[in-house]
């Protein structure tokens, strides 16, 4: 039978466009102590070491070779996941099933970019070459493209879009981690930011980020006595969905991974109310108007409804449900870390060690990745095993 | 081990210095769909995909989204290990005992032809200290070549006869790539690459790819098929920097081989096991990694050869399929070696099949000298 399994740990560094203080293996270490810091563990309590990355964006091979040290994943279970923007929560579901597998009683995964070592852009202009790197290179062209879609069917408004960029970056001011922290931005700001891509504005979008972050995972009976209060993973789904952009029939509109894995997690968690069963969600919205594509695919409004829910404030840190108190990816985007970044914050939400940014009383968390043309991972935490 | 997960299907290319007849996704398409039909299953059993390759080889960013059609992944999970292929099938048996899946396929593929082996490995080392220096997986492999020479004696001479024991036993092996009647002289005298390292010392490049299907215990029993059971398993990681690690001791090997073996219950390899299938890009790797996997003391490797050559291989066969030595890529290599364990307990092997083959041993590894190891017991 497999096993319960909690987050009782986590850690991560400040994170900024450029870290020329430290390297990959640097930046991996820092992220590693201050979990086991939070823990209160030290590296030999450890397991087994998952490393997240997309080594493309760095130009290198079998980063964890080099990097797995300052994991400290020398002579213990290490290895590397990659799947795309998606391999910060990929890595993070592998840590789960590590520890739920009953070979690996605590384990910790770590996401890690270093997007100041390559050029992002032209790593993702690296798809298919026959059919794809023509006409959808990198992350903001096909955006773009599922984004006219979206808001001609939804008839969501550019300045609908930008609240949602205006509330991650003044939520980010409570996250010292955060890379972009603007306190004073407005929509009009947003709004009269370049257009990179029409409809999507600079301020739309998230930026590039050197980060790294990590999780500790414990079984039921090691997380009752390393953590008071252990966030526990009730559910963890991942969706793939077509390899090519044209295949992909209302991507936005419909996201029918990131439906489908919330069908699932919810049922295997016996949510039926979203919007007031959990008390926060951190969810991977790599652009604006993606945020609120996702508050329909995740049952938070009806559809055609993403507008009003922004407009009413209800995903605001006041909200029903603050969605992203961090300032999520469009705040801070180390990609191999993003989804990871994700869990973490969720877990640090129900650990109640999320200072300013912290929400009163959660006790069920949602946690969503998002990855290549359309992949979705999901993920709850919740302050009860089940 | 407790509980149990077992393989039900498998399927293997023929290796080929050159597949440019089919993409990749075509070659992959073909490995999954013959790996669910040796299992008798179809598509829609499939509850979770593990890939496993390396972006930079495929030259393409998050390669496995190219592939999500043809690994059975469309609205299911899939998740990729981005190393060696043995690791994926460690990571498949997890996902299994965690109880996120109960029917998975494990693949893994490479063309090496579209790909610089020497160029791409360079770049695994440290961009400060190490890669500067131009090291690459060859280079790095001289020096291990070197520790182990002068501290347990062994010589070119050696690991040339390694080369021939591979070659000539993958005459039986249908999908092999390299299979020619070559002589000690021919090893010896071949290019230099990195003394004392020489061209046929190496493993060729190669394209092509692997994989098995994984199922929970309760799905065998439902289902009545004979599965290959995992017995046991480990993975471990060494220290990166070769100046910091004594190339001889394999600290990790030795480490993923104890973990493996605790769980099967094997005390004595050598007797317990009648087949290991291990992955060696070059030559005395087989007999540095059968010390270290605990078949032969320490600097005995040697004994390998004089037992194989005097037909007397009963007791342990290494590499019965020629193993990489006669070409499989890099990173599917140690799901390859797998799937042969695999087939060698089915009695399937068909002209390298070993006699009654109870337990096997599978061992793949990934990074310079060796860093990366893992092994996998399976058996009837």
């Amino acid at each position: 039978m497999a096993r319960r399994v909690a987050i009782v740990g986590t850690g991560q560094t400040k994170h900024r466009s450029q870290r020329d203080d430290v390297n990959m293996m640097e930046i991996v270490y820092e992220a590693a102590t201050a979990a086991l810091q939070d823990a209160e563990l030290s590296i030999q309590d450890i397991d087994a070491v998952l490393l997240g990355n997309m080594e493309m964006f760095e130009g290198r091979a079998l980063p964890e070779m080099w990097c797995g040290e300052g994991a400290g994943g020398v002579y213990k279970h290490c290895l590397k996941i990659a799947t795309g923007g998606t391999s910060g929560t990929s890595v993070a579901i592998s840590g789960f099933q590590h520890a739920a597998s009953g070979l690996f009683n605590i384990v910790m995964a770590i996401g890690f970019e270093k997007q100041s070592d390559g050029h992002t852009a032209a790593g993702m202009a690296l798809t298919d070459p026959f059919w794809d790197r023509h006409v959808a290179a990198g992350a903001i062209g096909n955006f773009a493209l599922s984004i006219s879609q979206y808001v001609a069917a939804r008839g969501v408004t550019r300045e609908q879009a930008a609240k949602v960029a205006v509330k991650a970056r003044r939520n980010a001011c409570n996250n010292p981690y955060a890379h972009l922290q603007l306190p004073h931005i407005t929509v009009e700001e947003v709004l009269s930011s370049p257009i990179i891509a029409y409809p999507v504005h600079r301020l739309d979008m998230c930026p590039t980020s050197d980060g790294a972050c990590a999780v500790i995972y414990a079984e039921e009976t090691r997380a009752k006595k390393i953590c008071s209060r252990p966030a526990w993973v009730r559910a963890a789904v991942t969706r793939h969905d077509y390899s090519y952009l044209g295949d992909l029939k209302d991507r936005l509109i419909s996201i029918r991974t990131l439906r489908d894995a919330a069908r699932v997690a919810y049922a295997k968690v016996g949510i039926h109310e979203p919007l007031k069963e959990f008390d926060v969600a951190e969810i991977y919205e790599p652009v604006s108007y993606a945020e609120l594509a996702w508050y329909e695919a995740l049952g938070f409004c009806k559809e055609g409804e993403a507008g009003r829910l922004i407009d009413n404030g209800i995903t605001l840190m006041d909200g029903e449900l603050p969605v992203n108190p961090s300032g999520g990816v469009l705040s801070t985007n180390p990609i191999g870390a993003s989804g990871t970044i994700r869990v973490a914050e969720a877990a640090l939400q129900i650990h109640g060690k999320g200072g300013k940014r912290q929400v009163s009383g959660v006790n069920m968390a949602l946690v969503t990745g998002y990855g290549v043309y359309s992949w979705s991972d999901v993920m709850i935490l919740s302050s009860s095993p089940g | 081990m407790y509980p149990k997960v077992g393989i039900i299907g498998v399927s293997q290319t023929h290796f080929e210095v050159s597949k440019a007849r089919q993409t990749i996704s075509e070659m992959v398409f073909e490995i999954a769909q013959n790996a669910l039909e040796d299992a008798g299953i179809s598509w829609k059993d499939l509850d979770y995909t593990i890939t496993s390759s390396v972006d930079l080889w495929d030259g393409s960013t998050a390669s496995n989204a190219t592939l999500t059609e043809v690994v059975g992944a469309v609205m299911k999970p899939e998740m990729r290990v981005a190393g060696d292929g043995l690791t994926a099938a460690f990571q498949g048996m997890l996902t299994i005992l965690s109880g996120a899946a109960e029917v998975v396929l494990v693949i893994s593929y490479s063309k090496e032809s579209m790909s610089s082996r020497w160029g791409i490995t360079n770049w695994v080392f440290d961009p400060i200290y190490q890669q500067t220096l131009g090291l690459d997986y060859l280079s790095a492999a001289a020096l291990q070549t070197w520790a182990y020479f002068s501290r347990y004696g062994v010589t070119e001479e050696h690991c040339a006869r390694v080369v021939i024991k591979n070659l000539t036993d993958a005459q039986g092996n249908p999908f092999a790539q390299r299979r020619e009647k070559i002589s000690i002289e021919d090893v010896l005298l071949s290019e230099v690459w990195a003394s004392p390292i020489k061209a046929l010392d190496v493993s060729p490049t190669s394209d092509g790819g692997s994989a098995v299907i994984l199922a929970s215990e309760r799905v065998i029993r439902e289902r009545k098929v004979e599965p290959v059971w995992i017995l046991g398993a480990g993975r471990c990681l060494e220290g990166h920097y070769l100046g910091e690690r004594d190339l001889t001791e394999g600290e990790a090997l030795c480490r993923a081989a104890r973990k493996a073996y605790n769980l099967a219950g094997i005390k004595n390899p050598f007797k317990e096991i009648e087949v290991a299938e291990i992955s060696c890009t070059f030559s005395y790797q087989e007999l540095l990694w059968s010390e270290i996997l605990n078949f032969y003391p320490r600097g005995q490797a040697t004994q390998l050869l004089e037992d194989w050559e005097a037909g007397l291989d009963g007791n342990l066969s290494i590499n019965p399929s020629g193993g990489i030595m006669a070409g499989n890529p890099l990173i599917p290599a140690g799901l390859i070696r797998l799937v042969e364990a695999f087939l060698q307990v089915k009695g399937k092997a068909q002209g390298h099949q070993v006699q009654e083959v109870k337990r096997a041993l599978a061992h793949g590894t990934d990074g310079p000298c060796g860093q990366g190891q893992c092994v996998m017991v399976v058996g009837s």
